[in-house]
């Protein structure tokens, strides 16, 4: 026999303008298991949960049922108060006659009667409302990070130094990203490396963090709290552990012409290498595909010198299994290269390059030791033609979106280019000046006045190669779309930034969605930014979106602090609002066939199999079991069981069943 | 209120819609001619984004227009692929029909027209009649005059046309499809 | 074998020399081109220019003889005409009752089922595999090849080779000997339909072009288009006095290039007709490394691990 008691709220004049809440609340007395039933002003109130608490404990009530907002404002504020009263949470319910009803009609007798309508519906559900209890799920405390760019670097120092474990793991031989590949950052002009590198040496020595570089993620299982991860780490052909770091392998290998993936191509490696002067760690790896001993059998120079015998050419990749509580992907973005572009080259002239490019030309410690010099022959450009928005914002190339981060380093090249070619000339062939950050205008101001680039409103047709030089073909659109032609001796695209490559694999072998750019997906772009629709894992860095450095360590602070919260408790608990699937005594055991059907369709992988075996230990049946701890109670399999098997715990078919007859016996 | 009608006949006509031109100005960077233009294709653009009455007025009495020779680089290169060449078949058919012509495009309109009357008496162009019915049109008497024997000692230039024995159909083509257009002859 | 032939206005008259160095070839290879019955002009630029319903309804009387003629396939060398022709093709596929419309128009069916070929991708698909074994005097000069505006552009509907430096007619010239060279004129536009009215719009824009070539120690410009082999071989006086210099390099046509490493005598291939004489040394010096010679997909240009 149910006693339900039923709050009626006016909130303040939101509901009893147009609803007569005194009617609503006697109606509701009448009605079938009702015991109680009344109104307040504001139910959300302390004075108004008083109301409801003390209402539990007088009436013997066995469920609540709050006629008021929406159940996304106020259900927790509501279960909370039930369960200081004794009541199970999962009692309460609110029916909502504000959004559902007082904001949306008029005054009337009419609105009130849906209101009384609404109520009697939520009434008859708790009626049928079984006491739930909170899913508690273990937490191991250890986060994975993915990807040693700065976003991935902060994210770890954060959670390491809340006390917590973190493992790293960067698919490079060394950690630093394209961070570590600047030369200097907007807007201060700091050296990217001198502010880089000793959070890179921070995150090797730290007694929290274990660092795996030229690994990657092989596999991934499980869930929030529990993940268990297989982690690839490549062959280095090295054993780490007696490596000094001492690089005379590097000096004497043969083959010494290999194109430089950190110089973007601009210089050249060894086979065995170590990417730059300030890796972390600072030991090399061998190149397989361009290593004479693997392709060919013969060499081993490096065998030969090396003083603690370190080098190790039959090692294997290993495989190492590790479990983590929540991941961090910070996998960061790639650029476009020029060969992307058919109006300028194809990437066939040498003297066309990219932003990163520019940067590698610019560093101290570049293929040019920070001197612009010209890729075909050396020379210094006198001229030289930036071009923003190659690429973005450009639906017919396929990339409508804006870069972000291009007008600012842009602004950035033509003020370096000045700084060490004074007597050159710097154009920028631009659509806008995208510059919304802290100091970043004062800073695009700074290269067109005090630098003297000439900004041109307008963009770059075509390019191509003349007696040396590169004919630029644009317009200046504030004088009507004038052409003009410059004749430059180099010129540099500031392309679109893109998802790095593996994203999608990376994003399927998480289970984590991602956009048609392959950008990873943010749980809610405004208020979730870090998170993803996965539970436990997050992002943070240009992998969700193009973005600079100070975002993408804000973003890595914010993920972190969300790792930290959820390594706050040594349980989870989780809203047993999920689906389970019934299980019932030998020899039937379930209603459920094995079909499955609901374990292809669950977005959130939360159906598994489960074997039931006689006592010879012979699989007799395959059941479907859902796994609590993943269940978003979306209710996807319920729809699709052939059987009914399967249902959910505050949602069942009866209860929904009930709230419909409800309204059509009326 | 004819001011937003010229950028909407655009895009009833030909489906280009102005407003999706951000003024990237790579149109006017590509163009061949855009240096003889008194309005670059990013100012035709533009002068149509505005729908302004004065603006469409200057527009179909330009020279932009009659100067395009639909090399289709722009479009080619617009990353926004705004069919500007369709939008400029338009624009021209437009302005001639209105009568609204810019003086100095006379020649260019002479040639184009010249050239469908031959096809129109013959089915297939007859140069020398082209050039006669030019002349006459321009009142040009000496262009290609020196060049004109020589073509005809190479064999280039018929003297007598070749006539379909279609003509008949031709004509009626030209006839149904001319009967809408004022302003033509 | 046999294939329906459109040949256009100007094959008959300023072109002559190109449909008569087409034919040559084809019957090299065996090939027979079947002229379409009473064919019409196909509108060219004046039509689109002034008349849009009479710019479509001229080139779809053409395909719907050709139709009617159970043509499956027709070559279209002029590259104007076979601009028109597929352009006319593609808006009547996407809009049926405009097709309707012209169909009335032309008093005849149109099902848009021809393909029309332009003479680069006739020649890849009949005549390409045989080409080698038949070349007895390689074409061993520096070419640039000019595709003009209308074989590649707009690149959507006409689908063929790549709208930035095309490669096509490069490689015919290659399999026939040439030294094709990089250079950065390829698809400019050479003045169009202005011979007549803009002579002065043609003389620059057609000047620049032979510059560029010239620049770059081209030999030879090779065309696939009656347009633009106008404009830049019977406008040479004008392009001279432009340029303020004298280009005397010749401009063939890319038929006539094939036909004359293949044997055929020059005067079949209507050499004589060009207004600037076809001058090719025998056998030239060995080609010198043109100014910007195209490299292969640079080194440097690797993708990061």
């Amino acid at each position: 026999m149910s006693r339900i008691g039923v709050f009626v709220c006016h909130c303040g004049e939101n509901i009893s303008a147009t609803v007569d809440c005194g009617k609503v609340a006697k109606i509701s007395s009448e009605l079938n298991g009702v015991a109680f039933s009344t109104e307040y002003k504001y139910m959300c109130s302390d004075p108004g949960q008083t109301l409801i608490k003390e209402a539990i404990k007088e009436h013997n009530l066995d469920g609540i049922v709050v006629a008021a907002c929406s159940p996304r404002m106020h259900e927790p504020t509501f279960r909370k108060a039930c369960a200081e009263a004794g009541l199970n949470p999962y009692m309460c319910e609110m029916s909502n006659i504000r959004e559902h009803c007082s904001w949306v009609h008029p005054k009337d007798d009419l609105t009130t009667e849906k209101a009384e309508d609404l109520v009697r519906v939520m009434v008859e559900k708790v009626r049928k409302n079984k006491a739930l209890n909170p899913i508690k799920v273990p937490v191991t405390k250890t986060a994975l990070v993915i990807g040693g760019g700065v976003a991935g670097i902060q994210a770890a120092l954060d959670i390491a130094n809340c006390g917590h474990k973190v493992i790293m793991v960067e698919r490079q031989p060394s950690i630093g990203g394209h961070m570590s590949q600047l030369s200097e950052t907007f807007p201060t002009l700091d050296c990217s490396q001198c502010i880089l590198t000793p959070r890179m040496v921070e995150i090797a020595q730290h007694p929290n963090i274990t660092l795996y570089t030229y690994a990657e993620v092989e596999s991934l299982d499980g869930f929030i709290g529990n993940f268990k991860v297989k982690i690839r780490k490549k062959s280095k052909s090295l054993d780490e552990n007696l490596c000094t770091g001492c690089g005379l392998c590097t000096t004497k290998c043969p083959q010494k012409k290999i194109p430089n993936e950190f110089e973007r191509g601009l210089g050249f490696r060894p086979a065995i290498y170590v990417p730059f002067p300030q890796a972390v760690p600072n030991k090399p790896v061998i190149d397989k595909e361009n290593c004479t001993y693997y392709i060919k059998g013969k060499c081993k120079i490096c065998e030969i010198v090396c003083p603690t015998k370190a080098i190790r050419f039959d090692q294997p990749d290993e495989i190492v299994e590790v479990e983590a509580g929540a991941i961090v992907l910070c996998t960061g973005f790639d650029v476009l290269k020029p060969d992307f572009f058919p109006e300028y080259g194809y990437g066939k002239y040498k003297d066309v390059i990219d932003g990163l490019q520019f940067e590698r030309l610019a560093s101290a410690s570049g293929p040019t030791n920070g001197e612009i010099r010209r890729p075909s022959d050396g020379a210094i450009p006198k001229k030289i033609v930036f071009v923003a928005c190659a690429g973005s914002r450009d639906p017919a190339k396929g990339i409508e979106y804006c870069s972000k981060i291009c007008c600012m380093y842009t602004a950035k090249h033509a003020m370096l280019y000045k700084h060490k070619v004074h007597d050159g000339v710097p154009y920028v062939f631009y659509m806008d000046i995208r510059a919304g950050g802290k100091m970043y205008e004062e800073f695009v101001r700074r290269a067109i006045v005090e630098e003297e680039t000439q900004y041109i409103r307008g963009r770059v047709s075509t390019i191509y190669e003349k007696n040396g030089k590169l004919i630029v073909k644009g317009a200046d659109t504030l004088m009507g779309g004038k052409a003009v032609e410059i004749e430059a001796d180099m010129v540099v695209l500031a392309t679109a930034g893109v998802a790095s490559s593996g994203s999608e694999e990376l994003a399927q072998k998480v289970h984590v969605s991602y956009d048609s750019y392959k950008f990873f997906a943010e749980a809610h772009p405004k208020l979730k930014p870090v998170e993803t629709n996965t539970a436990g894992i997050f992002l943070a860095g240009a992998c969700q979106a193009p973005k600079d450095i100070p975002e993408s360590v804000a973003a890595a602070s914010g993920a972190a602090v969300k790792v930290a919260a959820l390594f706050s408790n040594d349980e989870l608990t989780r809203d047993p609002l999920i689906a389970v699937v019934n299980r019932q005594a030998p020899p039937v055991f379930s209603s459920c066939v094995g079909c499955f059907l609901c374990q292809s369709v669950c977005p959130y992988q939360a159906i598994e199999r489960e074997e039931i075996k006689n006592r010879n230990g012979d699989v007799i049946k395959t059941l479907a079991r859902v796994n609590p701890s993943l269940c978003q109670g979306c209710g996807t399999c319920v729809a699709l069981c052939r059987t009914k098997a399967i249902d959910i715990h505050g949602y069942s078919n009866q209860q929904v069943y009930a709230e419909i007859m409800t309204l059509l016996n009326d | 209120m004819k001011t937003a009608s010229l950028s909407s006949e655009v895009h009833d006509e030909t489906g280009v819609l102005a407003i999706k031109c951000y003024q990237c100005g790579k149109c006017s960077a590509g163009c061949p001619v855009v240096d003889e233009m008194d309005y670059t294709p990013s100012m035709v653009m533009r002068m149509l984004q505005t729908g302004d009455d004065t603006e469409a007025g200057k527009l179909l009495r330009s020279m932009s227009i009659w100067l395009c020779v639909t090399c289709e680089m722009c479009v080619t290169r617009c990353p926004m692929e705004i069919d500007i060449p369709k939008m400029m078949d338009f624009l021209r058919q437009k302005s001639l029909s209105e009568n609204k012509t810019h003086h100095k495009a006379r020649k260019i309109i002479a040639f184009h027209k010249s050239f469908l009357d031959s096809i129109n008496f013959t089915g297939r162009l007859y140069e020398m009649g082209l050039i006669v019915d030019y002349k006459m049109r321009t009142g040009d008497m000496m262009q290609d005059v020196t060049i004109a024997p020589k073509m005809f000692f190479k064999g280039k230039l018929n003297p007598i046309p070749e006539l379909i024995r279609g003509r008949k159909k031709m004509s009626e083509i030209f006839n149904k499809t001319k009967k809408k257009k004022e302003g033509l002859k | 074998m046999k294939i329906g032939f459109y040949p256009g206005c100007s094959m008959k008259g300023g072109a002559r020399e190109y449909q008569e160095s087409v034919t040559a070839l084809a019957k090299v290879f065996d090939i027979e081109l079947v002229e379409i019955p009473d064919w019409n002009c196909c509108g060219a630029t004046a039509a689109h220019n002034i008349n849009k319903e009479l710019a479509l309804s001229l080139p779809a009387r053409i395909l719907a003889i050709a139709e009617r003629e159970g043509m499956t396939e027709i070559v279209v060398p002029c590259a104007a005409c076979y601009s028109r022709l597929t352009v006319t093709q593609h808006e009547l596929n996407e809009d049926k009752s405009l097709c309707s419309k012209i169909s009335s128009n032309i008093g005849m069916e149109y099902n848009g089922s021809t393909q029309v070929l332009n003479i680069i991708q006739f020649i890849q698909k009949y005549i390409a595999d045989r080409l080698e074994e038949k070349v007895v005097k390689p074409f061993s000069y520096n070419v640039a090849c000019y595709y003009g505006c209308l074989l590649v552009r707009p690149h959507n509907i006409l689908k063929f080779d790549r709208v930035e430096d095309p490669q096509t007619m490069d490689e015919l010239v290659r399999r026939a000997g040439g030294n094709a060279i990089d250079w950065a004129f390829k698809t400019e536009c050479c003045g169009a339909g202005m011979s007549v009215s803009r002579t002065d719009t043609v003389a620059r824009l057609s000047g620049n072009i032979m510059k560029d070539a010239s620049d770059r120690k081209a030999e030879v410009v090779v065309v696939a288009c009656p347009m633009c082999h106008s404009n830049l071989d019977m406008r040479r006086p004008e392009i001279n006095k432009f340029l303020k210099e004298e280009i005397t390099m010749p401009v063939l046509y890319i038929s006539q290039v094939l036909g004359l490493a293949v044997g055929i005598d020059p005067k079949k291939l209507g050499l004589q007709r060009h207004m600037t004489a076809v001058n090719l040394p025998e056998k030239p010096a060995p080609a010198e490394p043109p100014l910007a010679a195209p490299k292969k997909v640079l080194t440097t240009q690797q993708t990061e691990a």
